[in-house]
């Protein structure tokens, strides 16, 4: 019979360090392979549909009066004439170079698009999603804590004011009012006339861009330009996160550990804030992450009213324009902002929540 | 909860005043030109590709042409532009054109009489869609450098065959025939392009703007250029912002952040209508809505069907109500104030006599099938004939689709009935004939996918050949006739129900004077704006 080490709990946990370390590779591998499938998945699904849709992408390149012997040869350059797998391995190849191809109905590279335009999209969603956090957390804890009253009672209508209204409709209003009538906000687009391209690009994000740049004028004149738009998307945000956050609340308010700590006489702060809301941050985070990326694919009509030259009504106008190039690498750039929110919002889980593996 | 309801509360006040510190203006300023437009379909800049309104607009301030048109008159026809005069060869066969001296390019470079001839040679050999405009004269890659030729200050054009020279130079003014930069245009030459691909988003001309940015979607701003040999413009900045809805479009018009709305829907040119400093102008454009029949199908072959279809349009009721201010009543192939064009509507919405045609047609009831783009005016301009239709015993199926999808189908000779608008490609009166009435093949196997008559596969028999001699004719006024002619006899037996002509209503400053949308014939001018 061996005589064997004894058991420490040293010796355990060298002994399980090269487990784990597998077990964390593991764990690696298969989030990193669920993304490539992910994205593989969506790139695929999205190329087909494009390829099926009754619209001619040749059509919007060259024109409806082309020549047949044009049209031909449009539809060659294209790749169309190759089966429909080659062009799809063909698109994957460019992608993995990160090469999105020209956009067919601006003869630009996509990735230079969409450099272009989903900043735009970034900054007013983050905005808007700052707006929904600040005003929807609070509002959704003080309607649990007041359940009933009239607090609750406006939050709810706020809430279902915020589910039901028509967004477009909201917007023209919000437009109307406040920089039709009032004034008190510039129009549509991200700056007035008299600031476009006053300010290099280094991000993209005018906000930013102009006080790198120490351009206050230019970022009052953005920010008036901004607050409306990320104010109606911060309503919309701030009527979901309210009401889930009122939902979390109520189930933890009612657990028997608040009310031990309310015997205990601990302050009736330390008990919402110290205890009940630190349990729900957890599930807060999921839905603050699924707005914010709500918010990141581009709200289209959002954009369409305001001018705002964003994501969704780009790949919008590409996908009524049969621009797959453009459809494609638009779609591309939403599935990774999604997939990177949910690896986000994991990381964040862990960190708050050590149980959470 | 104190703390909340302050928090809440601060928040709230925070984001009023931050909303406020970023004021607004009143009014553009004096020497700027800013337009609301719709401009998302402009595809590129470089004028041998150029085809759609949006790139023509921005072309036409950024390039001139050998002959051009004088934005404040449009009637007089073509007039000198980069060409100071011409003159045409006893046969009827060249032009030479004599070039304005001391004209620059915006880069620096004189404008000669090598660019004007390389321009259009490279339009030829880049073979784009709007290539036909100047291919029609017998031009090819391979002749073109024979045909049209730089000889110090003069560049001679020799067309194929004798054309009517006003069919010529009509042609020059389109977009096409914009002079641009070679040597500007060659440093930046890839894979044999002549500049083609670098074009695409700059500018290489020598019009009274030059271009700063194109932002698709988004924006395109252009600049004065001081060089200009026609003197510089007074707005020395024009800025076209894309703004895709009406709402919108009208609060920055009241507002005064913009001086012009292009696409004020009715509703909205009522609202602004008699408003204190605006101003609301009605110009005829060039697109004319139609239905087209297709003769693959044996009952709308029927001759009494066609007709019947011309009565069961409302153009009275339409014109007045839902197209109020966007539509004329205009039954003829040629848009009002082309060569040639005529004003007789004689069809009007008469049921009973659809009815009876109908009867002696033989046909009690039929179902068709009408193809629509997803526009609003469309989309009720086929239920209102849908309604009229169901009558007399036939039922139509509205499918509506995007502008491509429909547009597809069409061109595949797939629809029963396309409901459709077609603008013309250049200031003369064959850019409607040549593709509503002319057909030289009609076999599926020919694929003449550009002409409408080939679309709903219509052989208009002798009417191809008038529109051939018409566009061979020297004498203005006989050509003229040759038109009405023609126009006269495609109302009585063609498949084509011609419907409308449109109208766009610009709302501006009023104070804004100058500002030349183009009419039915070319794009919109801005170098003789003053406010």
């Amino acid at each position: 019979m061996a005589l064997s080490e004894p058991e420490t709990s040293e010796n355990k946990a060298r002994a399980d360090r090269p487990r784990r370390v597998r077990g964390g590779l593991w764990k690696a591998a298969s989030v990193l392979g669920s993304i490539v499938a992910t994205m593989l998945g969506l790139l695929f699904v999205t190329f087909i549909i494009g390829r099926v849709m009754p619209v001619d992408p040749v059509i919007s390149v060259i024109g409806e009066r082309a020549t047949a012997e044009q049209y031909q040869a449009a539809y060659q350059a294209m790749g169309l004439d190759k089966p429909l797998i080659v062009q799809f391995g063909v698109y994957l190849w460019d992608v993995l170079h990160f090469d999105f191809g020209m956009s067919l109905l601006n003869a630009r590279p996509v990735a230079e698009d969409i450099a272009r335009v989903f900043p735009a999209t970034l900054e007013l969603a983050t905005v808007g999603i700052f707006i929904g956090i600040v005003l929807g957390v609070p509002l959704g804890v003080l309607a649990a804590v007041k359940r009933g009253s009239w607090i609750d009672q406006i939050a709810r209508v706020l809430a279902l004011v915020g589910y039901s209204m028509p967004i477009f409709w909201l917007g023209l209003v919000g437009l109307l009012v406040f920089y039709g009538i009032l004034g008190w906000v510039g129009g549509p687009g991200r700056v007035g006339i008299f600031y476009v391209d006053v300010v290099p690009t280094v991000t993209g994000l005018i906000l930013v861009d102009s006080l790198l740049d120490g351009n206050i004028a230019v970022f009052k004149d953005a920010f008036s330009h901004i607050i409306l738009p990320a104010s109606l998307l911060g309503y919309y945000s701030l009527a979901y996160i309210s009401r889930m956050t009122r939902s979390f609340m109520l189930e933890q308010l009612s657990a028997e550990y608040i009310t031990t700590a309310r015997v205990k006489g601990m302050s009736e702060w330390n008990v919402i804030w110290g205890h009940a809301f630190r349990n729900i941050r957890v599930q807060l985070i999921t839905v603050i992450a699924l707005s914010y990326a709500g918010l990141l694919e581009g709200s289209v009509l959002t954009e369409i009213i305001f001018s705002w030259p964003g994501i969704g009504s780009y790949i919008t106008t590409a996908l009524l324009a049969a621009d797959m190039n453009a459809v494609l690498g638009g779609t591309v750039v939403v599935g990774l902002v999604f997939i990177l929110l949910n690896i986000f919002a994991d990381l964040l889980y862990k960190f708050l929540d050590p149980r959470a593996e | 909860m104190n703390a909340m309801n302050r928090l809440l509360a601060g928040a709230a006040i925070g984001l009023a005043v931050a909303a406020t510190g970023g004021g607004v203006f009143a009014e553009t300023p004096p020497d700027m030109l800013v337009i609301a437009n719709r401009i998302d379909d402009m595809t590129t800049l470089d004028p041998a590709q150029s085809f759609e309104f949006a790139g023509g607009d921005v072309l036409r301030n950024t390039t001139s042409n050998l002959v051009g048109f004088d934005p404040l008159d449009l009637e007089a026809g073509y007039q000198p532009d980069l060409a100071e005069s011409w003159e045409v060869s006893e046969d009827g066969k060249t032009i030479t054109f004599t070039m304005r001296e001391g004209v620059k390019f915006h880069s620096g470079n004189p404008v000669r009489a090598e660019d004007a001839a390389w321009s259009l040679q490279r339009a030829v050999k880049l073979n784009k869609t709007p290539a036909f405009i100047l291919t029609q004269f017998g031009f090819t890659p391979e002749n073109v450098e024979e045909m049209i030729k730089a000889d110090g200050n003069t560049v001679s054009i020799t067309t194929d065959k004798k054309y009517a020279t006003s069919f010529v130079l009509n042609c020059l003014t389109a977009t096409i025939g914009s002079i641009v930069d070679k040597e500007l245009l060659m440093q930046h030459e890839t894979d044999g392009d002549m500049g083609n691909a670098w074009l695409a988003n700059n500018d290489a001309g020598s019009g009274p703007y030059k271009l700063v940015s194109w932002k698709p979607s988004e924006s395109v701003t252009l600049e004065s250029y001081a060089d200009y040999y026609g003197g510089e413009p007074a707005m020395k900045r024009v800025i076209v912002r894309h703004v895709a809805e009406s709402a919108t479009q009208r609060l920055l018009l009241e507002r005064g952040d913009i001086d012009a709305a292009r696409n004020l829907n009715p509703e909205d040119i009522q609202g602004v209508q008699g408003t204190d400093g605006i101003a609301v102008d009605d110009v005829l454009r060039g697109r004319i809505m139609y239905l087209g029949l297709n003769q693959n199908n044996e009952i709308l072959a029927k001759p009494e069907v066609r007709q019947a279809f011309k009565y069961l349009v409302d153009y009275a009721g339409m014109q007045d109500s839902f197209l109020k201010g966007q539509y004329t009543i205009h039954q003829n192939f040629l848009p009002a104030t082309y060569l040639g064009a005529v004003d007789e509507n004689p069809f009007t919405y008469n049921i009973e006599k659809a009815k009876e045609l109908l009867e002696q047609a033989g046909v009690t009831e039929a179902t068709f099938e009408v193809g629509v783009r997803d526009a609003q005016e469309r989309i009720e301009i086929a239920q209102s004939l849908q309604n009229a239709a169901a009558q007399v015993g036939i039922t139509l199926n509205i499918t509506v689709g995007t502008g491509k999808q429909i547009l597809t189908r069409y061109r595949a000779r797939e629809l029963d009935i396309a409901l459709e608008a077609w603008g013309p490609d250049y200031p003369d009166p064959n850019t409607n004939a040549g593709t509503f009435a002319y057909n030289p093949d009609n076999s599926l196997e020919a694929q003449n996918t550009g002409l409408l008559a080939w679309r709903i596969a219509w052989d208009p028999k002798d009417l191809t050949q008038k529109v051939e001699a018409a566009v061979q004719e020297t004498d203005r006024d006989v050509r003229a006739q040759m038109y009405r002619d023609i126009q006269a006899e495609f109302r009585e037996v063609s498949p084509f129900v011609m419907m409308f002509q449109q109208i766009e209503q610009l709302a501006r400053d009023a104070d804004l004077q100058g500002l030349s949308l183009g009419g039915a014939i070319t794009g919109a001018a801005y170098w003789k704006v003053t406010k």
